[in-house]
């Protein structure tokens, strides 16, 4: 190696970034040291355990797996591997629940279709922004005739959905539903009419007072009971109703927050210029209480998808609940790990997701100079 | 506090006990044909009781009660939906009417029977609470379980039966609290606990999915009456007996050698009792409303309980439960069904 490469390798960013983050005393060597030695053993045994010792469809005598005892690791002692096949046995009522076969296309369609209608209130920088807004607000129509059926096509019950269907379906259209009625809460909430405003502190506070759990008890169990026999609401929509009550109330607060952030200033100038209270509100307060609060109403909304898996306890099989079901069946159980990370593998997807976008939301309205 | 629980808890299910009586025009059985499905509360998944298979078909004994109904009612076993109902849910969802009948491994006690306002129609599972240790532990019997830490599922009744029994004994033990069945296994297995206690059923079925199931011995103690069967509303009394004699019927099939593959054969029998059972001698059926075939059609399409028991939960399952107290009373077992006549 001749001199000239030496000092250029020493001058490289990475190595002088290296040098000084992980290396620049002894102590912090050390540490560094044991750091990845640790990181090294839990990553070998995890990728060991997830892939290269793992069955996949086929156990290590290259049968097809179709119940656990053909696992590799309940056949060979020392094999610890794990058993994918659970996953892919199961993966239709992981993603559709009990939805029947025939007719999973139009999930698929469904689930299609939903990036392209998120796509246009998501991103502002895209080529015909405003036909992919129009098709948001007609993606709810299209995704209700889809799933449930209608003319042309049979009708699915809500109890044939499970899996990944129910969770989306409960997170996205509870979230969906939530954030203009949480707007009209914290405005509510910050109005000088008594009425409106005492509703809504009521509303709110009595929301957040109980847990959620609460909440999808009252509406599967108690709601019924006052309603006569035969009238049963949809145990799904019963269930989105309490979800999108309990968010929008937390969602509320969230706003509030970004609301009272603004200086009393800005109000009074918009006034000063003759502005009306809405014409205030929609140009002057929200846009800058709603990027102030970004960071809180994407937490609760991650918060929001992860509760969803509660629905488990009224009988709903939502991504978590079919798992458990695997895990009921003869042919599959004690396969715990495969069924829980796999679960915890979707639902980090969406929610990392989530958190990424909101961070780039962040970086882009960022004015300020601070 | 517990007295305001229970004041609310019967507050709320009068209110819909007389919701669901005044809101009934006709019967459940007029509802149920009507509909024309059963609508079935259905374990959320329990191994051989009741869990969805990979196609999403249900399958168990508890299952295999509904789908005896469907077949007495419709001639169809398949036309049943089933409703998967936690512990939790389980009463209000049959108050409300959203289910006709609930088949899900419920304990039938006093309370339940009287206080809740359901009706147990019968028993298609005697269960009891039992202990499984580590055969290393080297315990052969729960008196010698003094001093041990035990793996229990919170707020239930093998909670309070496994405090009864200690203190009884005079032992003590240290509990320690989970929430699910399957957390409990997990608990046990991972050493957390000495001993696991629930429903022997449930002791088997856990075992059966051990890596070496030989290691764990079930002990001989059963410290509780878990009679296991199906419900329907209080004072629904002709639905209570369609699903009564529908449980009943796979059971005097077994009594009398009536299987799915033998039932056309059997129709030539000599046996009045079978005869009666089958409909070749007409006339029961129209007592529950139901046509001369209802049998036929239970034993053909889901056998008899013998056949029920052997193909989810019987020793050539993994679940590897023995009849036990669930043999016919002739076999040294208490199922009993009352004379068909």
């Amino acid at each position: 190696m001749s001199l000239n490469s030496l000092e250029s390798f020493t001058h490289n960013k990475y190595y002088n970034w290296v040098i000084k983050n992980l290396f620049s005393s002894w102590v912090n060597s050390l540490f560094t040291v044991i750091a990845i030695i640790f990181l090294y053993k839990i990553g070998s045994f995890f990728l060991n355990w997830a892939f290269f010792e793992a069955d996949f469809r086929n156990n290590f005598q290259g049968e097809l797996i179709t119940d656990r005892t053909f696992c590799s690791k309940n056949i060979k002692p020392g094999e610890f591997g794990a058993c994918w096949a659970i996953i892919y046995a199961r993966w239709d009522q992981f993603m559709y629940g009990f939805y029947p076969v025939e007719e999973i296309w139009r999930v698929n369609l469904t689930f299609a279709l939903l990036p392209l209608a998120l796509i246009g209130i998501l991103f502002d920088k895209i080529p015909l922004r405003k036909y992919f807004i129009y098709f948001t607000f007609i993606y709810p129509f299209i995704a209700y005739f889809m799933l449930y059926g209608g003319p042309g096509l049979n009708a699915v019950g809500t109890n044939k959905w499970g899996g990944l269907l129910v969770t989306l379906f409960l997170g996205v259209t509870g979230i969906g539903l939530a954030f203009p009625l949480s707007i009209l809460l914290a405005l509510g909430r910050r109005s000088k009419m008594p009425i409106i405003k005492s509703l809504c502190v009521v509303f709110i506070e009595f929301i957040r007072g109980v847990p959620l759990i609460t909440l999808l008890f009252t509406a599967n169990v108690m709601l019924p009971l006052f309603l006569p026999e035969g009238v049963n609401p949809d145990n799904l929509l019963r269930a989105l109703v309490a979800v999108t009550l309990f968010q929008a109330a937390y969602m509320a607060e969230a706003i509030r927050g970004g609301l009272q952030a603004i200086p009393k200033g800005h109000i009074e100038a918009a006034e000063a210029l003759g502005l009306t209270y809405w014409q205030t509100t929609r140009k002057i307060i929200l846009p800058q209480a709603l990027k102030i609060a970004i960071p809180p109403i994407v937490n609760t909304c991650i918060g929001l998808f992860k509760d969803t898996s509660l629905v488990l306890i009224i009988g709903l099989f939502d991504l978590l609940g079919i798992g458990r079901a695997a895990l009921a069946d003869m042919t599959w159980t004690k396969l715990y790990y495969e069924v829980y990370v796999f679960i915890s593998l979707v639902f980090f997807i969406f929610c990392f997701g989530m958190s990424r976008y909101s961070l780039y939301l962040e970086k882009k309205l960022k004015t300020d100079n601070s | 506090m517990t007295k305001i629980k229970s004041l609310f808890i019967s507050l709320v299910l009068t209110l819909g006990v007389s919701t669901a009586i005044a809101g009934s025009h006709g019967s459940t059985l007029d509802l149920v044909k009507e509909r024309g499905k059963l609508m079935c509360g259905s374990n959320t998944g329990l191994a051989g009781f009741g869990a969805p298979n990979d196609a999403g078909v249900w399958e168990g004994i508890d299952v295999d009660v509904c789908r005896a109904v469907a077949a007495a009612v419709f001639g169809d076993a398949s036309k049943v939906e089933y409703v998967p109902v936690t512990t939790k849910v389980r009463f209000t969802v049959l108050q409300s009417g959203e289910v006709d009948l609930l088949s899900r491994n419920t304990t039938w006690t006093l309370s339940r029977d009287v206080d809740l306002g359901l009706e147990f129609v019968g028993v298609n599972y005697y269960d009891g609470q039992g202990f499984m240790v580590p055969a290393a532990l080297g315990v052969s019997s729960a008196t010698e379980l003094d001093g041990a830490s035990v793996c229990i599922q919170v707020g239930t009744t093998t909670e309070m039966n496994l405090a009864d029994y200690f203190k009884a004994n005079g032992m003590s033990y240290e509990s320690v609290p989970v929430e699910t069945n399957a957390e409990a296994d997990a608990a046990y297995i991972a050493g957390r606990c000495d001993v696991y206690t629930t429903d022997a059923s449930g002791l088997y079925s856990s075992r059966a999915g051990y890596a070496d199931p030989s290691a764990h011995v079930v002990l001989p103690e059963i410290i509780s009456k878990e009679p296991l069967g199906p419900a329907v509303r209080h004072g629904d009394h002709e639905w209570g007996d369609i699903v009564r004699w529908s449980l009943n019927a796979m059971i005097i099939g077994e009594e009398l050698g009536i299987t799915s593959d033998n039932v056309e054969e059997m129709k030539s029998s000599k046996n009045p009792e079978v005869l009666r059972l089958l409909g070749v001698e007409p006339g029961y059926g129209a007592y529950l409303g139901l046509d001369n075939e209802w049998a036929v059609n239970i034993l053909s399409q889901v056998g008899n309980y013998s056949e029920s028991f052997e193909k989810h939960i019987g020793p050539n399952t993994p679940i590897n439960i023995q009849r036990g107290l669930n043999a016919l009373y002739k076999d040294g077992g208490i199922l009993y069904a009352p004379p068909f006549r």
